[in-house]
């Protein structure tokens, strides 16, 4: 490249040509020696290197000779063998591997035996055993026999850096790769080496280790360099990446072998990253799951629930036969046959009444957030030929018409729009309604990869963990505020100026449902600026539900529902006479109808009564029939009158859509014969004398292909509400800010202790003006809302006045069920318990 | 007439061309000619004078040779805790994959084998097994030997899958049955020199306060030796 290159052409890359083992090969400038002979197949034995990670050269197992030109040209060989993972390449170097230089050979195996040295003979009982590097590498690059005679190097083990986390320092060959994981990509330093020469060590603080006799600090002392209790998010990505068996996982440590194992590619189901893993499964039983290499999505890392939460599907809860519910009145196995008959007439007695009852009133449908986009196109099918109704709303959480207009005209049916790329090379990210380390892990990290290179803002009510590792700038907000803090983003302000760079990006969160005129102004202000915005949801299913239209205003592929010729596309498409025209109630409303006595039938897919603010206990019991397809034996099911069982994510296959709108296809890990909520649905349609066609992944996907995305025409029109002011005061009535912490007690993250031990602990946070006014007593504070209230130990935050946060649904804080409102809505903060 | 008959026609014609045999053995004398029609019994005549070599199994059973590939069996410390830590080598070696191990850990409320890890499934599928022995090579804790018992067959194919219980050796004199501690101040490792000759207090104190029926208690061994 030269300097008068034009800017507008692909830039050019600045090559040099080496050659290694006598093989010329051309990289660009800077790569390393080690990148470069991978690039020609030659394979040089390496612990610290990783291609994520900045170089270390800490291991020194990569020695090769090198000979380079010195100024005057003439190439001369450097009198040591060097480590090829530390130095980059350049123009007429020659690099002699173990292939071919007796010298870089016999380094390397010397630096194998001094690494040895210290390292246990205990591979039958390490995990790590049969897919180890320094296993491998020792027989492939090391000496057959060794020298060392001496005792070895022993510590206490294992040493239990978290719940989840176990170390033992004996096996550890230094070449902190997890420390530079953990500051590099997780930002979380909860670990660093420790002590000098033979007694070096990887550990917490820990002033035993140190030796820090009569300086002890007051309190526990598993705080890390920062003051901070060992906590990440992101704690299970060192145990993949740790190339002997030092670091493990409490929950698969000592279960498999990895012969054992078979290895199914998939995607995660628990956020909408779409973060592609390996799950490893023995005999049907999953032992493990693992972060897949997916270099456009989640690069090599997944969050700790992606990786350890999977245990929910197989607990003893897990319902494999139909349950139909009986004379006596509780639920008892039954056949397939017996049970879609049994469903199908009591869908059929709520469309058109049982002869005695002169006016059904219909059934609706809740699908739930965290079904495929097959399942959600299923939910809908059905829902609008079998049910004749829009009643569908995949949003139990919070939500509003004004979201489903923004869905409608700027999300569905637009394809990729951001993507992670995008984020990683935007010079400026606002967040509003979402919290990237909590409800987006894989975004949190890619966020963070661009740290010093980006401004981060975020609308929140104070800057949370995440954000402070993003090194974000808090547009103080109480919650239901952000349409006004939108509108605030203008002018000369340093946020609007960041925006109007080129590539800048919005990100709006599902919360911003919430706040009145959120949407409306996120519009405004991408307008505005000229920054591109993204959605994104905290669930799986979310974007592919948008896209399959199980909204009930939205129909497959963003098209409205009162557009008439939306209708007949889709109508004309399905073979159907004519679509119910009147638009559907949402999720909430469903429920208030529903408890109220105005609907005859229910249809849930895996929605957890608990997480929603709306009553719907009442709802079911007040509902004539209740239709329940679930993997686990829910609370839905005690008002259930029919059960079906359905499969969990390992044993389907499906798509999930991610916030980029990026297809995440998978197949089925483990086959059994449970069947996916579309083919289930399919023949119950079949029962009810409708042909569905959505029996197989592949009819859906033909269908949704063939329908498209809609026209300008026939989607809904961009939201246009007023934003709303709040008037957050301290006091004793306070704003409610709330949203899920990654690890919290959710359903999908049930039968797993070891990773729940790494949850938070649940705090309120006040800023310390509303504390004073609220008046604490010994640090505790109690929420109160006029259906219940929360007992939570107070933590003074330096955030905006007059608001109190909590997380959702951690441990004692379990607001949508205690508390019954959504944040943004008033409570009673009064001290004391 | 087919052609299969005409060619047993034609052997047939052949035999009668053919010359006869004639033996060149010395022609018998006189009283061996007398003898001849049951000169064939004298083997079976000589035999009645001679040791028997059949075995009268299963009414009488010897045993195999010493290092017979015999019935595997898991093998246990002097105190009683197995020596199987479940680390899988077995099955890895083995070519007819007849072995099937699942490992876990040892708790202190729960300690099978010394150290951190121990096999809590093992099985051993006889249908498979072809006594090979690489198992036995495998196993990096002993705990693996074969026995001398070649008494494999049964009724049913679950059956012939062996288990961890089947497996096991049995609880000497002496020994307890695990799970119970490890001897006070010693490591794993000192189990695998062998440094561990016997049970002590503290592990029969243990197991008396956490499972006073165990039958490998000394003293409910001393009740059932009374009872005969």
């Amino acid at each position: 490249m030269t300097s008068t290159a034009d800017k507008a052409t692909t830039e050019a890359v600045e090559t040099v040509t080496l050659t290694i083992d006598s093989r010329e090969v051309t990289v660009p400038k800077g790569t390393l020696i080690i990148r470069a002979a991978e690039q020609v197949g030659i394979d040089i034995p390496r612990f610290c290197d990783h291609p994520l990670l900045k170089p270390a050269g800490a291991c020194r197992q990569c020695l090769v000779d090198v000979a380079a030109p010195d100024r005057e040209g003439n190439v001369r060989p450097f009198p040591k063998p060097q480590a090829s993972c530390t130095m980059t390449a350049m123009d007429g170097m020659v690099v002699n591997t173990q292939h071919s230089s007796e010298s870089a050979k016999k380094a390397q195996e010397g630096v194998m035996e001094l690494l040895l040295i210290n390292h246990p003979l205990d591979c039958p009982v390490c995990d790590k055993g049969g897919e180890c590097p320094l296993q491998n590498q020792a027989m492939s690059s090391g000496r057959t026999e060794t020298r060392f005679i001496d005792v070895k190097r022993v510590f206490e083990k294992p040493l239990a850096l978290s719940s989840e986390i176990l170390l033992d320092r004996e096996r550890c060959v230094l070449c902190q790769r997890c420390t530079r994981f953990s500051k590099e990509i997780a930002g979380d330093a909860f670990i660093d080496l420790q002590n000098r020469g033979a007694m070096q060590q990887i550990g917490t603080f820990n002033e035993d280790v140190l030796n820090f006799d009569g300086y002890e600090p007051i309190g526990v002392a598993a705080e890390d360099e920062s003051g901070r209790a060992f906590s990440s998010y992101f704690s299970g990505n060192t145990v993949q990446i740790c190339p002997v068996g030092a670091l493990t996982s409490a929950s698969y440590r000592f279960r498999s072998r990895p012969f054992d194992l078979v290895s199914s590619a998939g995607i995660s189901e628990h956020d909408s990253s779409g973060a592609a893993i390996r799950t490893d499964h023995r005999r049907g039983k999953i032992l493990r799951r693992l972060a897949d290499n997916d270099p456009v999505v989640n690069e090599e890392w997944v969050t700790d629930k992606d990786r350890f939460a999977f245990t929910w599907q197989n607990l003893s809860d897990r319902i494999t036969r139909p349950l139909v519910r009986g004379e006596d009145g509780e639920l008892h196995e039954a056949s397939w046959p017996e049970a879609l008959a049994a469903a199908a007439k009591g869908l059929r007695t709520a469309l058109d009444g049982d002869g005695e009852d002169a006016t059904p009133q219909g059934a609706a449908v809740l699908p739930g957030g965290r079904v495929t986009m097959e399942d959600a196109y299923a939910y809908q099918k059905f829902a609008r030929l079998v049910l004749r109704t829009n009643d569908v709303d995949i949003r139990t959480r919070v939500a509003s018409d004004e979201e489903q207009d923004f869905l409608g005209s700027s999300v569905a049916g637009t394809g990729m729009g951001v993507t992670f790329t995008d984020l990683e090379k935007a010079p400026a990210v606002l967040l509003a309604g979402f919290e990237p380390e909590d409800e987006g892990g894989v975004v949190f990290l890619r966020l963070r990869k661009s740290l010093g290179r980006q401004r981060v803002f975020t609308i929140a009510p104070y800057l949370s963990r995440g954000a402070e590792k993003l090194d974000a700038t808090l547009l103080a907000t109480a919650p239901g505020g952000e349409g006004k803090a939108f509108a605030a983003v203008k002018g000369s302000t340093d946020a609007a100026e960041a925006l109007k760079q080129d590539g800048a990006v919005i990100i709006v969160g599902e919360r911003l449902a919430g706040a009145p005129g959120a949407f409306t102004q996120a519009l405004a202000l991408a307008k505005r600026t000229g920054a591109k915005l993204a959605w994104i949801p905290r669930r799986a299913g979310e974007r592919g539900a948008v896209e399959a239209g199980a909204l009930p205003a939205l129909l497959p592929g963003g098209r409205s529902v009162t557009e008439a010729s939306a209708r007949d596309a889709v109508a004309q498409a399905w073979g159907a006479d004519a679509l119910p025209e009147q638009a559907g109630r949402s999720a909430s409303a469903i429920i208030a109808d529903a408890a109220a006595g105005k609907i005859d039938a229910l249809v849930v897919g895996g929605v957890t009564p608990s997480d929603l603010s709306d009553d719907l206990t009442a709802a079911l019991e007040a509902t004539g029939f209740v239709l329940s397809l679930e993997v686990r034996r829910s609370e839905v099911a005690d008002y259930a009158d029919v059960v079906l069982p359905v499969a969990p994510p390992s044993e389907k296959s499906g798509t999930f859509v991610n916030w980029e709108g990026r297809l995440r296809g998978f197949a089925t890990a483990i086959k059994t014969d449970a069947m996916s909520d579309h083919r289930v649905l399919d023949i119950l349609a079949r029962e009810l004398g409708v042909h569905l066609g959505t029996g197989a992944v592949a009819e859906i996907s033909q269908q949704l292909g063939s329908l498209g995305a809609a026209t300008k025409a026939e989607r809904p029109a961009a939201p246009k509400v007023d934003a709303a002011k709040v008037d957050a005061k301290a006091g004793s009535e306070l704003v409610l800010a709330s949203w899920h912490l990654l690890v919290d007690e959710g359903a999908l993250q049930d039968g797993e202790p070891y990773l729940a031990g790494t949850g938070r602990t649940a705090v309120a946070r006040l800023s310390r003006k509303t504390a004073d006014a609220v008046g604490l007593k010994d640090g505790l504070v109690t929420i109160s809302s006029g259906t219940g209230s929360l007992e939570l130990p107070v933590v003074i935050t330096d955030m905006i006045d007059g608001v109190v946060w909590v997380p959702a649904k951690s441990p004692g804080s379990w607001v949508a069920q205690e508390l019954g409102v959504e944040p943004g809505a008033r409570v009673t903060v009064k001290g004391g318990v | 007439m087919t052609e299969s008959d005409d060619v047993w026609k034609v052997n047939r014609e052949r035999e009668g061309q053919a010359e006869r045999f004639v033996s060149n053995l010395p022609e018998p004398g006189p009283v061996g000619k007398v003898f001849a029609p049951v000169a064939g019994f004298g083997v079976t005549i000589r035999n009645f004078f001679k040791p028997t070599v059949t075995e009268q199994y299963p009414e009488k059973r010897d045993t195999a040779m010493p290092r017979y590939h015999g019935r595997h069996q898991l093998n246990r410390y002097e105190d009683g805790l197995e020596k199987c830590i479940g680390c899988e080598l077995c099955a890895w070696a083995c070519p007819a994959d007849a072995i099937y191990v699942e490992a876990d850990s040892n708790t202190p409320d729960a300690q099978y084998s010394p150290g951190e890890r121990y096999g809590r499934v093992y099985q051993i599928n006889y249908l498979r097994c072809i006594f090979c022995g690489l198992c036995i090579e495998a196993c990096p804790t002993r705990a693996l030997t074969m026995t001398n018992d070649f008494e494999l067959a049964g009724p049913t194919r679950e059956g012939l899958i062996y288990e961890k219980q089947d497996l096991l050796a049995p609880l000497e004199d002496g020994m307890l049955a695990a799970p119970h501690p490890m001897v006070p101040g010693t490591k794993d490792d000192d189990y695998y020199k062998g440094d561990v000759t016997q049970v002590v207090d503290e592990q029969v104190e243990w197991v008396r306060e956490h499972r006073p029926e165990e039958p490998t208690l000394p003293e409910n061994r001393k009740a059932e030796a009374a009872r005969g």
